[in-house]
């Protein structure tokens, strides 16, 4: 993994006098997960090759406070919302992308009513813009012949209503792709989100991910399509745990597109 | 003695709607011990959701089965209402088919009526079935081991008896029509109940004349009876579904309300100049509490919620931390919920219209920290409520009183927000490495 990926952040594009098309917001998770840096790597070059004008936050970023609010830590999330629209305010940022449903959430419903007013897109609606406007192109056949079956994150789906961008992402790559029984607003969690990523399930059976891995196992597939870094590390701990990894994999939509442009 | 009936129906008349009447004040009471909640915006939205959701029955046909006899119930339940109008018309003024005046239309009306008696019976004893025969998870399950169970049932017992008594009512209306007898002329049409009414052949006149009008009383007392045992009951649906879902939150599943005491203590402590030692400008804009752990802490919304919920289920049976054997089901923290608020309620009846400090709060005596640590946040049960309740935002406030009241938090929990406080992101990592990710 050596390519070069051109990064500009905020700082650099204001000494230069720029603004860019729109923000990136790489979230905790894409900025020092291991599993989730690539997907920030695949989507970074998703925008690369479309010569989208983007910019990251980088070292000025810090963590949205979505998971300290859902914990019930309300102050520690307004202390973030507020260090953060500052931040972004000053940049003038009107438009943001993220690979983090948690993010996209958090910065789209929860921010306004702090004063952080911002056009807010997940990548699989950026992605899906890029595809309509042209500005991206992928070998369609890559994936003639695969079974794809796509798990909606809780924070894309039930929680803003967005269960479309990504199947329509998925439905220009020429897999089959397969839903699962519980699928859109029916979908099971893959309990990582409300900080349940961030400590031990409570007592119970069976653990979340594990569930919701059967529900995608029964599809048959040969990728899980996930859209949200904490899905994708739920997911694969699941296919593990089936003893499937050899077989399955588990991709982000960027990573899926990504891989498609042979980059 | 024509005119003794009347007094009597119309004492039993003010005996149940003013017993009625008593309740529902106290419900308005205890729904407006919560806290203030703005939900006056949206007004159009608002009857819209209310149009779809409560009259138009919409999310409950998501499970069709029990969406299509639920709709039956529901029709039959709103049309035979017209019928009541008549009987207390009937009751007070001592006619008989008072509303035959409208001829053909009268024969229709009385017709439906008998058809969706009919089927609200099937259906109803189909519901039965489901309950105690079938036993479908989500009605065996520990949260409604005994009154709630019962309340289900004798909902159903009692609408078996009352859409019986309403045919057997017209059986022998019908009979009556049929041999000429003074007093029951020839008005409406029985498509089911003249199948019924053979069984009055060789009957006295006299018997048949009894039988019906026992069962005009006991249909007219039965309906009072119900709707007294109304506020008793998760059957308060009913009236309640509506102002639910008109009240109910618009704004998108995800997004959580941002609390303002907190923004207020925020900004303080994030504004340079500010004057540490300064007296707050408002001291009772401090409350007394942040989040919730008790009914009193909730806002009205969330109580109104409560006493909405049919206990149906639908919330807990597409819960993931529930389904995976955790403790967590959104169906009892909103029973939980009506309990204590009764209990509440109670207490202020007992003391005189104050609330007396009883040691006990719906966290921890109804609602243990587990349960509310087992909670992911998907919005599956609210997104399944087919009235729109809320389970998940009573959790939050109730995280909220542990974490920001208690400071009791899981430990790993605490590891995760002193990162964000210290580095900025939930993991011990240091903000100058967050873009290191581009070279690797």
């Amino acid at each position: 993994m050596s390519e070069n990926l051109i990064v500009p952040t905020m700082a650099e594009m204001m000494a230069q006098g720029k603004q860019p098309e729109i923000l990136f917001w790489v979230g905790s998770a894409g900025s020092f997960d291991d599993r989730a840096k690539k997907i920030t790597r695949a989507f970074v070059k998703i925008l690369n090759k479309a010569n989208v004008n983007f910019a990251v936050l980088g070292t000025e970023e810090s963590c949205t406070g979505d998971v300290a609010k859902r914990a019930g830590n309300e102050f520690l999330f307004q202390m973030q919302a507020f260090m953060n629209i500052e931040l972004l305010n000053a940049y003038e940022v009107k438009k943001i992308v993220t690979c983090d449903p948690h993010s996209f959430n958090c910065l789209k419903n929860e921010y306004p009513s702090l004063g952080g007013n911002y056009e807010v897109l997940h990548h699989t609606q950026f992605i899906q813009q890029l595809l309509k406007e042209g500005r991206i192109d992928f070998n369609k056949d890559t994936y003639k012949g695969s079974r794809v079956t796509f798990h909606d994150p809780c924070y894309l789906g039930r929680a803003n209503s967005e269960y479309q961008a990504p199947r329509e992402i998925l439905s220009q790559t020429n897999a089959d792709v397969v839903e699962m029984k519980r699928s859109k607003s029916s979908a099971l969690c893959c309990g990582a989100g409300g900080a349940q990523m961030f400590k031990e399930p409570e007592k119970g059976n069976m653990d979340i991910n594990v569930l919701r891995t059967q529900d995608a196992l029964e599809t048959n597939p040969n990728i899980i399509a996930t859209g949200c870094p904490y899905c994708n590390t739920m997911m694969t701990d699941g296919v593990k745990f089936a003893h499937k990894e050899n077989e399955i994999k588990v991709l982000d939509i960027a990573e899926i597109i990504a891989n498609a442009q042979n980059l | 003695m024509n005119f003794l009936d009347n007094i009597f129906f119309a004492l039993l008349l003010a005996i149940g709607i003013g017993y009625f009447t008593i309740n529902v004040k106290k419900l308005i009471r205890n729904i407006k011990l919560g806290q203030d909640v703005d939900r006056s915006d949206n007004s159009s939205e608002r009857w819209k959701n209310m149009a779809m959701i409560a009259l138009g029955q919409s999310k409950m046909v998501k499970r069709p089965i029990a969406g299509f006899l639920h709709i039956i119930v529901y029709v039959g339940f709103v049309i035979i209402n017209i019928e009541v109008i008549e009987i207390i018309i009937d009751g007070l003024f001592g006619t008989h088919r008072v509303l035959s005046f409208m001829g053909v239309f009268y024969d229709i009306l009385i017709g439906s009526f008998e058809v969706l008696a009919f089927l609200v019976l099937v259906a109803v004893v189909v519901f039965w079935i489901r309950r105690n025969v079938t036993k479908l998870a989500r009605f065996t399950s520990s949260d409604l081991n005994g009154q709630p169970k019962n309340d289900a049932n004798y909902i159903l017992y009692f609408e078996m008896v009352l859409m019986t008594l309403f045919l057997v009512m017209n059986a022998a209306d019908f009979h009556l029509q049929n041999l000429g007898i003074s007093h029951y002329n020839s008005v409406g049409s029985f498509p089911i109940s003249q199948f019924i009414a053979p069984i009055f052949n060789g009957m006295s006149e006299g018997s048949v004349v009894i039988i019906e009008r026992a069962a005009w009383w006991l249909h007219i007392a039965g309906i009072l009876v119900f709707l007294n045992y109304l506020y008793f009951s998760k059957h308060l649906h009913i009236l309640l579904a509506f102002p639910n879902t008109y009240f109910a939150d618009l704004n998108a599943k995800g997004k959580l309300n941002n609390l303002e005491s907190v923004t207020n203590e925020v900004k303080l402590m994030m504004d340079p100049n500010a004057d540490p030692f300064a007296a707050p400008a408002n001291p009772d804009a401090v409350p007394a509490k942040f989040g919730a752990s008790d009914v009193q802490d909730l806002n009205w919304v969330q109580l109104l919620n409560a006493y909405s919920c049919t206990e149906c289920g639908r919330c807990t049976s597409s819960c993931p931390a529930n389904q995976t054997g955790k403790k967590l089901s959104p169906r009892k923290i909103m029973m939980d919920t009506r309990d204590r608020l009764e209990e509440v309620g109670r207490n202020i009846d007992l003391n005189k219209g104050v609330f007396v400090e009883d040691g006990k709060s719906l966290l921890n005596d109804y609602i243990t920290p587990e349960e509310l640590w087992a909670c992911t946040t998907c919005n599956a049960c609210v997104e399944e409520c087919p009235i729109n309740i809320s389970p998940l935002s009573i959790i939050i406030e109730m995280r909220r009183y542990l974490v920001m009241e208690q400071s009791a938090a899981p430990m790993e929990l605490n590891n995760m927000m002193s990162n964000i406080e210290n580095n900025g992101a939930p993991w011990p990592y240091n903000q100058m490495d967050r873009l290191n990710w581009v070279n690797e």
